[in-house]
């Protein structure tokens, strides 16, 4: 089975918010960064590009022919979209047991698991 | 009940179990199954019932399922997979299956389904009941439970959930969650007065015999048994009836009995889980004279394992038969359960113990808004009534 696995930063602190970063010690900040080089070195893993904050986000919509560009993410701010890897695994538990080794998971977001449709 | 409707309450899980094990598609399985139970009704009734009736029904249902197959090219790569099985066909008597109900069952109640479709899905794969009699047990449009079903067997194959005894590391988690579920049927069937508290029995029993070495199926399974043994003794022409007045009598027997030997074989295991621990409560409530410090340690306990404010309050009311209404009032003060009917009513009996009547007079007004099981109303209006 091929999963992505979409990550939700939420309130997890990253580089990109410095200053909440700092709040983290280094050993944290460590740890953050060897948690993603382990995900990303695991077996089945194919690393997703990073994206930049959900402030930088333009949401476009097409109306009767009309192009209506808004700005800002699709979801609220705190549930957008911050990045995501894809997992070929045999199971749902073995992508529940990766996704729960993904930092932004324990740190105030969360990890949504979509098996990839197969046409 | 007939000896057919005997075979199907007694093999369908099992059959339907191994037969999703085998062709690992829910629906065929099912679809499988059901026409190797018609088909036995035809032939058991003729010929007489096999000497062995579940490898009868799975081969049937598994020959059945690949003449399926066959006929829908969609599911050749299936077929694929059946055909070294299909060639022992002639050894019916002898072939064993493997029972895979433990794998169902914790396929049907893995966490990333729903509680109302882990529900369902137990009741309808292991238990066998129909949709309809699903729908009717939890008083929803029988559509919506045959959408909720569609739905989670959907997502099952969709999703990639296992078939599967979880390993080791997740099985703690995996089997409280099973536990729950059957616990829930069993709660439907306990308020709304339907056969799902035999069902959920009859799961937990199978639970028991499939996992003998864990203690907390059998404190489940002691718990629903003892429970269900006072069922008849609640209720006196509609009125709710307290444990302390219930007619002894009318509790059942047999299943006090098989309810206490779950227990102790519970405890052999050093079983101190929350639901071990329930039922030593339960079990502490059918004797002839209740220990009630025996209770109140068993609460705190309880307590301990769920963090919840609910078995405080009832911690509360056995501490009040031990050291007095006080103490438990005292244990009442710092529950933060406003919207719960039992704080107002524990309040207002402890209250009233206490002669401090229009404290408890206020107590069972602020339970009275909270309450809608009529018997329970009528319960509380007479204890209003009584303080005047």
């Amino acid at each position: 089975m091929k999963y992505v696995l979409l990550i939700h930063q939420g309130t997890t602190p990253t580089p990109a918010h410095p200053e909440e970063w700092a709040k983290l010690s280094a050993e944290e900040q460590q740890q953050v960064y060897a948690d993603y080089q382990a995900l990303n070195q695991t077996p089945g893993v194919t690393p997703g590009t990073g994206l930049q904050l959900p402030e930088t986000a333009t949401t476009v919509r097409v109306q009767d022919g009309r192009t209506l560009t808004t700005d800002g993410p699709f979801a609220e701010t705190k549930e957008a979209l911050g990045g995501w890897l894809t997992y070929e695994a045999d199971d749902l538990d073995a992508a529940i047991e990766l996704a729960s080794r993904i930092p932004a998971a324990r740190m105030g977001g969360a990890v949504e698991i979509r098996p990839v449709a197969e046409w | 009940m007939s000896d057919l409707e005997a075979a199907y309450r007694d093999h369908w899980g099992r059959v339907v179990a191994t037969l999703i094990g085998l062709l690992g598609d829910f629906d065929l399985a099912e679809e499988a199954a059901q026409e190797a139970f018609a088909l036995a009704a035809e032939r058991w009734r003729r010929d007489g019932t096999p000497s062995n009736p579940t490898a009868w029904l799975i081969t049937t249902g598994r020959n059945r399922a690949i003449d399926r197959i066959r006929r829908d090219r969609t599911h050749e790569t299936k077929l694929r997979l059946l055909e070294p099985a299909e060639a022992v066909e002639d050894e019916m008597d002898d072939a064993t299956f493997p029972d895979e109900r433990l794998e169902l069952l914790f396929t049907c109640c893995h966490p990333a389904l729903s509680l109302d479709a882990q529900v369902a899905l137990t009741l309808r794969t292991l238990g066998g009941l129909t949709t309809e009699q699903i729908a009717r047990a939890f008083l929803v449009p029988e559509q919506t439970m045959a959408q909720r079903l569609v739905r989670a067997k959907r997502k099952i194959a969709a999703a990639g959930i296992p078939f599967r005894v979880p390993p080791p590391h997740l099985l703690p988690d995996r089997l409280s969650a099973v536990l729950a579920t059957i616990y829930l049927i069993f709660n439907q069937g306990y308020t709304s007065g339907g056969t799902l508290t035999d069902e959920a029995i009859r799961l937990g029993t199978a639970l028991t015999v499939l996992m003998p070495d864990e203690p907390e199926p059998l404190g489940l399974l002691a718990l629903m048994l003892l429970q269900d043994a006072r069922r008849d003794a609640r209720y006196e022409d509609g009125a709710l009836v307290l444990l302390a007045d219930q007619d002894r009598s009318r509790w059942d027997g047999r299943k006090l009995a098989a309810g206490r030997t779950a227990l102790d074989r519970a405890a052999a295991l050093h079983g101190a889980g929350p639901y071990v621990v329930q039922a030593s409560i339960a079990a502490q409530h059918t004797e002839p004279v209740r220990d009630w410090v025996r209770i109140a340690a068993l609460y705190a306990d309880l307590a301990t394992l769920t963090g919840s404010p609910v078995v405080e309050l009832n911690r509360a009311v056995a501490v009040a038969e031990a050291e007095g209404p006080e103490a438990g009032l005292r244990i009442t003060d710092g529950l933060d359960l406003e919207g719960y009917r039992y704080l107002h009513t524990t309040r207002g009996e402890l209250l009233r113990r206490l002669g401090r009547t229009a404290e408890a007079r206020e107590a069972y007004r602020r339970a009275l808004p909270l309450v809608s099981d009529p018997p329970e109303r009528r319960f509380v209006e007479e204890r209003l009534a009584e303080l005047g």
